[in-house]
């Protein structure tokens, strides 16, 4: 039966369509079929999203080899929350990529473009369905290979400095993960996760077991742009195109963030990390950092991709605050955040990328008078920017009250005031965009018939943009379902209540 | 109708009638006539639900959960009843007022400008009718920002500097302090509902109780309680109707209605009378209420005055929650009508005066009478109903709050009342006094002097109705007392 092998093809599905588009070539046709192909694979993340709600986790042994030895792929909850994320995120940004790519992308390249798309989705979606550490280092590789060329495909030739930079980086923290799974695997003699989470408690007084941890920990922290690892970060969500930023802002960290919680979970389930090796003072400490250091030099950005980039470093931060909580609370503030930052991500990045296509610029100073001009998109940005902020009715609010709840509950109240303060932050940043866009009137442009005329991009990039912003605003009117499975999630985590 | 429904229907009318006056905005008289509808529409619907509360009952609504075990709910009991109604009514008159001010001002972006008012509007709706804290803290950000195109509106660098004082206080104030009070009460009761006694009585130490007590109080910036009350003179760049309803009734009161809320349904009046957390506060508001009559005193410009004068008149009612016992609460709870239908008579004067002779200082003032007699005998009335003297409504607000403090052994605060009384005079008074015995400065090339000239009728007939509102209110208040009496228990 099909439905018995959905897992299979989650990651199967892309994969293939990825090298078929390299021999369409063209333009129009690849992305047609990257289209098909990223809507398949939010069916398929949907299905079994649905089959873990009813039925439990569900386990597939990739060919037919039995799990210790062959590849378990197994999707519980929070591996299918974190499938439908990447899956949903994927399938919206493409009617939204055609129009952008075409206007940032060389017509020669667009359908390589497409390639890399498809394998980058693919890699996001192996990590988070994968249940072997392995595996998941190949799924890593896959997808952070296709990210480096996805942003250099950016038009300006700082996109290729910035690739090179998320290149070196990325590879250090993909290094540094792989030493640690191999010095797992040399204590334990497996690599599956389910395994190792048995394994590990025996020999979890290790030295060699500590520098695993630790070596798994940093490399993730690369990965997921934890300060003060974020430095790959700003250039490449800056200088790639639009498209890809909005894809990977929503996606890319939050599937590391995802790895990062089944490695203190699921596999280090069975022993105290949090308690017994400073995790939390470490995580916490630099989360909170994250959060303020982020925010304050996004106030000073001019460029605003630049400003959002380094907004995501500091709600990056937001997500470790809840996993270092280590409760039940906590991780589903931090595991609902990710599904809340990649909706409010992905909104803000596809304004922007509007923008881009209207005025070729994301410049503070050619956004004078949007506003009038743009409505619509600016709208969007509103929505996504008073999310960020965290007003209540917007899927920003959910977060920072589960965020504060959990910190009040351990009674750790000066957490809960920094969070507070830190969101007051935001309110800067994105007014200083707001003032612009609908106080300052249109610089008067020679040749410009007129300046106040409504020019908005076309419905296929405002759509998905509003699917978005609808959804911020949906989800944090009724968090009620994200809650409940983020919720879910936290317990089967196995978390102290 | 059912009740549930009624509740419902008076928070979606006005949403609806912001759609509407955004889809006819073509047509003026159109727009206009749609917003007058929305009005009265929804004064039907709250004046409605008025005999169920009288009968002691408490009609409810749910719009389903937000987060498990929280929900959007609405109960409307008496504290929010008057509100509603207060401010539902007083929409009405002010819709009037509009027509008449935003076309003879010649104001730009009029859809805008209705569009968001409605919005409004249907937030303080929300607010008056929240049932529990977390609706309330939503509908009372929505409030925050619906309002801040209204702040802005001239667009001017001016507007804009204002706006940022505005979001950021008011903003700042409600999720730095009042939502980490909110989260932080949840965590401690499992419940954020409106309940009579309170929800923390029994279940917060003392020092507890206190510091969430100074958070929400001073979380609630509405409320202008100093330090935090900046935001409300910097407002007054927005065209005088927003400045008459919303900064003079809706929004503020919207604060001072939380406090109370707060005071009675949170903490319990009982539980902070108990635990005495509320005395320091009592001092702040004292200060706030002294203070801001005093610097209400050096402005020149009319708006500004009144903004300091609303600082002063608002802590009256926090001052009156903070005495917790029954008097300080009714005599609160008055003072949110009375200084109502006072103050935005006071605004719509301002704004009559800015249309008709484009005068904003009060040294320009003098002699006024001469030409607008109707403006300036409405800017008397307010003047006395804020002032406390019979026969006008002020007089009951600061009554029962002189009462309360008296009933708390608290002469400090008697005396308070009476020198922000003598305050008032002297600030207020001066200008319709002025107005007409002083002379009319000699201006060359101007025949302004002779004959009357008064503003727009619309601008008339509402500054009529406000001001008949404070003498009707002195004969018959017994409509707000006996609402209010359902709420505590007056000794007797």
């Amino acid at each position: 039966m099909i439905s018995g092998h959905l897992p299979a093809l989650q990651v199967v599905l892309p994969l293939m369509a990825a090298p078929l588009c390299l021999l369409l070539r063209h333009s129009t046709a690849t992305w047609g079929l990257a289209l098909a192909t990223t809507w398949g694979s939010l069916a398929i993340a949907i299905t079994l999203l649905l089959q873990v709600l009813s039925t439990g986790p569900v386990s597939y042994e990739m060919g037919g080899w039995a799990a210790p030895w062959g590849i378990e792929y197994r999707v519980d909850m929070v591996g299918a929350f974190v499938l439908v994320i990447v899956a949903a995120l994927g399938s919206l940004v493409m009617p939204f990529a055609r129009l952008s790519v075409a206007r940032e992308v060389a017509a020669d390249r667009v359908y390589l473009f497409y390639t890399m798309y498809l394998l980058c989705l693919t890699g996001l979606l192996g990590m988070a369905i994968t249940g072997d550490v392995f595996n998941l280092f190949v799924f890593l590789e896959i997808s952070s290979l296709s990210s480096y060329v996805l942003i250099g495909f950016g038009g300006d030739r700082r996109a290729l400095t910035a690739a090179f930079r998320y290149l070196v980086m990325g590879t250090i923290g993909a290094t540094f993960y792989i030493i640690g799974v191999g010095m797992m695997y040399m204590m334990t003699g497996t690599l599956n996760m389910a395994d190792l989470a048995t394994l590990l408690p025996a020999v979890a007084g290790t030295r060699t077991i500590q520098a695993a941890l630790a070596f798994l920990t940093v490399g993730l922290s690369l990965k997921l742009a934890l300060f003060p690892l974020h430095l790959w970060l700003p250039n490449a969500y800056t200088h790639a195109p639009s498209a890809v930023t909005a894809f990977l802002a929503g996606t890319a960290t939050k599937v590391a963030v995802y790895a990062l919680i089944r490695i203190y979970f699921t596999i280090f389930g069975g022993v105290d990390v949090f308690e017994t090796f400073f995790i939390r003072e470490v995580l916490m400490g630099l989360a909170l950092v994250a959060m303020f250091a982020a925010s304050a030099v996004a106030v000073f950005q001019t460029n605003i991709k630049r400003m959002l980039a380094y907004s995501s470093i500091a709600q990056i931060g937001y997500m470790v605050l809840g996993i270092g909580f280590a409760t039940v609370t906590g991780l589903t503030g931090g595991i609902v955040h990710l599904f809340n930052h990649a909706l409010m991500k992905g909104v803000l990045f596809m304004a922007m990328g509007c923008v881009f296509w209207k005025l070729g610029s994301v410049h503070i100073r050619d956004l004078a008078g949007l506003g009038r001009r743009m409505p619509v998109t600016m709208a969007a940005f509103l929505v996504g920017g008073l999310s960020l902020i965290g007003v209540p009715l917007t899927v920003g609010f959910i977060s920072k009250w589960m965020l504060i709840q959990a910190a009040l509950e351990k009674g750790w109240w000066p957490i809960a005031v920094l969070v507070l303060i830190s969101s007051l932050l935001a309110v800067i940043y994105i007014w200083r965009v707001v003032e612009v866009a609908y106080f300052r009137p249109v610089a008067a442009e020679p040749g410009a018939e007129s300046a106040s005329k409504i020019a908005e991009a076309p419905l296929s990039m405002l759509l998905p943009m509003w699917v978005l912003a609808g959804a911020c605003l949906y989800f944090g009117i009724d968090a009620t379902r994200t809650l409940e499975v983020a919720a879910a999630a936290a317990m089967l985590l196995g978390t102290t209540p | 109708m059912s009740l549930e429904a009624t509740i419902l229907l008076a928070l979606a009318v006005p949403l609806a009638g912001a759609v509407l006056i955004l889809l006819v905005g073509r047509h003026p008289n159109l727009r206009e006539a749609v917003t007058l509808a929305t009005a009265g529409t929804l004064f039907l619907l709250v004046a409605s639900l008025v005999p169920a509360v009288m009968a002691g009952g408490r009609p409810a609504a749910a719009l389903g959960e937000m987060l498990p075990g929280l929900g959007i709910a609405f109960v409307v009991e008496p504290l929010g009843m008057m509100f509603a109604a207060v401010a539902s009514f007083l929409w009405i008159v002010t819709s009037i007022y509009s027509i008449g001010y935003m076309r003879g001002h010649g104001e730009r972006n009029q859809t805008r400008f209705y569009a968001f008012f409605a919005i409004a509007l249907a937030s303080v709706m929300g607010v008056a009718f929240a049932g529990n804290m977390l609706t309330l803290f939503i509908f009372y950000e929505v409030l925050t920002i619906s309002t801040f195109p209204l702040v802005t509106h001239a667009g001017s660098e001016e507007a804009k500097r204002a706006g940022r004082v505005y979001l950021g206080i008011l903003l700042g104030t409600s999720i730095g302090l009042q939502l980490f009070a909110i989260i932080w009460t949840w965590t401690i009761t499992g419940t954020l509902d409106f309940t009579d006694g309170g929800i923390l009585e029994g279940k917060a130490t003392g020092a507890v109780t206190g510091v969430l007590l100074a958070l929400y109080i001073f979380g609630i910036g509405k409320a202008a309680l100093m330090p935090f009350h900046r935001w409300l003179p910097a407002a007054m760049v927005a065209p005088t109707p927003v400045s008459a309803l919303l900064h003079a009734v809706a929004v503020v009161k919207a604060g001072v209605f939380t406090v109370l809320k707060v005071t009675i349904y949170i903490f319990g009046v009982d539980n902070l009378a108990e635990l005495g957390s509320s005395e320091w506060l009592r001092y702040m508001a004292a200060a706030t209420i002294i203070i801001a009559s005093l610097v209400a005193m050096t402005k020149d410009n009319l708006k500004a005055r009144l903004a300091y004068s609303t600082i002063s008149q608002l802590s009256y009612i926090v001052l009156g929650a903070m005495l917790v016992n029954a008097w300080g609460i009714i005599g609160g709870g008055m003072h949110i009508a009375m200084h109502a239908f006072g103050k935005i008579t006071l605004f719509f004067c301002a704004g009559a005066i800015l249309v008709a002779s484009h005068k904003t200082e009060v040294s320009q003032m003098r002699g006024l009478g001469r030409t607008m007699p109707v403006t300036m005998a409405a800017f008397l009335i307010g003047s006395l109903s804020i002032i406390g003297l019979p026969p006008f409504g002020g007089l009951w607000g600061k009554w029962f709050l002189a009462l309360g403090a008296l009933e708390a052994d608290k002469l400090v605060m008697v005396a308070v009342l009476m020198v922000s009384s003598l305050l008032n005079v002297a600030y207020l008074l001066p200008i319709p006094f002025r107005g007409f015995f002083g002379d009319p400065p000699a201006n060359p090339g101007d025949d302004h002097g002779a004959g009357i000239k008064e503003a727009p009728w619309p601008c008339l007939v509402a500054i009529t109705v406000t001001s008949l509102g404070c003498l009707v209110l002195f004969f018959y208040p017994d409509p707000v007392y006996d609402l209010l009496k359902q709420i505590v228990t007056p000794p007797r």
